[in-house]
């Protein structure tokens, strides 16, 4: 096979949407503060949706179903980022700041 | 449809489509890289842009416009502005000595994001699909029929969340009377 068919090969597609995956959560672990966790945490939302569209293209009897599946994960992405950002707007009007490092009243 | 089993060369129209799919996933990648590894948060955000668009070139190339339109649509020019407007009201360039991180941001992160990388991709690799038959083509007016026939509950359910989501970040985000 080669590397100019690689848009035919289900397995292409399977391994991008891991590298994606992978990507975003160590993005979750490694950023500092909270806008770069959600902007990361969409980047593994957009990796699940990547194997769906994957699957839905190359196996699946009814080739709706995983585009249905993933509009529904941008509706429940963009949900998810209006919450996350209104939360970190809260936390930054009362710490004066977004760095996850500062959010510590609840520590022991 | 695009036929399967072939192996073109670089002049004939597959070779050239093929070329474009490897700009393609260089684009997704590099964003995905910069959302991952940038210090500054707007850094992180222009990442995220480049890689829904280049998300959304996946998408077409798996044959399904409409999703492809719904990635830009939605992720480009409704959550990446969202994000980039809460970059702009929160101001976090203020600081950035980064001197606190503990070992999970450094070596064990990137560890396990490796052995999640590589088992996934092994899980996937390692195993052969067997394609069904089809039964019907995916285009944009099944689509629609889908939508409002099988799924239907779950399209009004949607609604009902983003209404909520709507409402509870106005309610989150909004300054108390007390608080100004």
């Amino acid at each position: 096979m080669s590397i100019l068919g690689l848009y035919n090969q289900l397995d292409c597609f399977l391994i991008l949407g891991a590298v994606l995956f992978a990507l975003g959560v160590y993005g979750v672990l490694a950023q500092q503060s909270f806008i770069g966790m959600l902007i990361a945490s969409e980047l593994i939302l957009v990796g699940a949706a990547v194997n769906f569209m994957a699957f839905n293209r190359f196996l699946a009897p009814d080739p709706v179903t995983g585009q249905v599946f993933t509009l529904f994960i941008m509706a429940v992405a963009a949900a998810e980022a209006a919450i996350g950002l209104s939360i970190i707007i809260a936390i930054y009007r009362h710490y004066h700041s977004i760095d996850a490092e500062d959010a510590v009243q609840l520590k022991g | 449809m695009i036929p399967l089993d072939t192996a073109p060369s670089i002049f004939s129209v597959n070779g050239v489509v093929g070329f474009v799919f490897l700009i393609n996933i260089g684009i997704t990648l590099l964003g995905a890289v910069a959302v991952a590894f940038s210090k500054k948060v707007i850094h992180a955000v222009a990442g995220l842009i480049v890689c829904f668009v280049g998300v959304a070139g996946l998408y077409f190339f798996l044959n399904s416009v409409f999703v492809s339109m719904m990635q830009i649509l939605i992720y480009v020019g409704a959550v990446a502005i969202t994000i980039s407007f809460a970059v702009m009201l929160a101001a976090p360039e203020e600081k950035m000595a980064s001197t606190r991180r503990g070992v999970i941001a450094g070596p064990l992160g990137i560890v396990s994001a490796i052995m999640l990388c590589i088992s996934f991709s092994a899980l996937s690799v390692g195993y052969t699909w067997q394609p069904l038959e089809r039964i019907n083509d995916g285009s944009m007016k099944s689509i629609g029929i889908e939508l409002l026939t099988n799924y239907s509950m779950v399209f009004e359910l949607i609604s009902i969340v983003l209404l909520i989501a709507i409402l509870g970040a106005l309610v989150i985000a909004r300054t108390r009377r007390e608080d100004a």
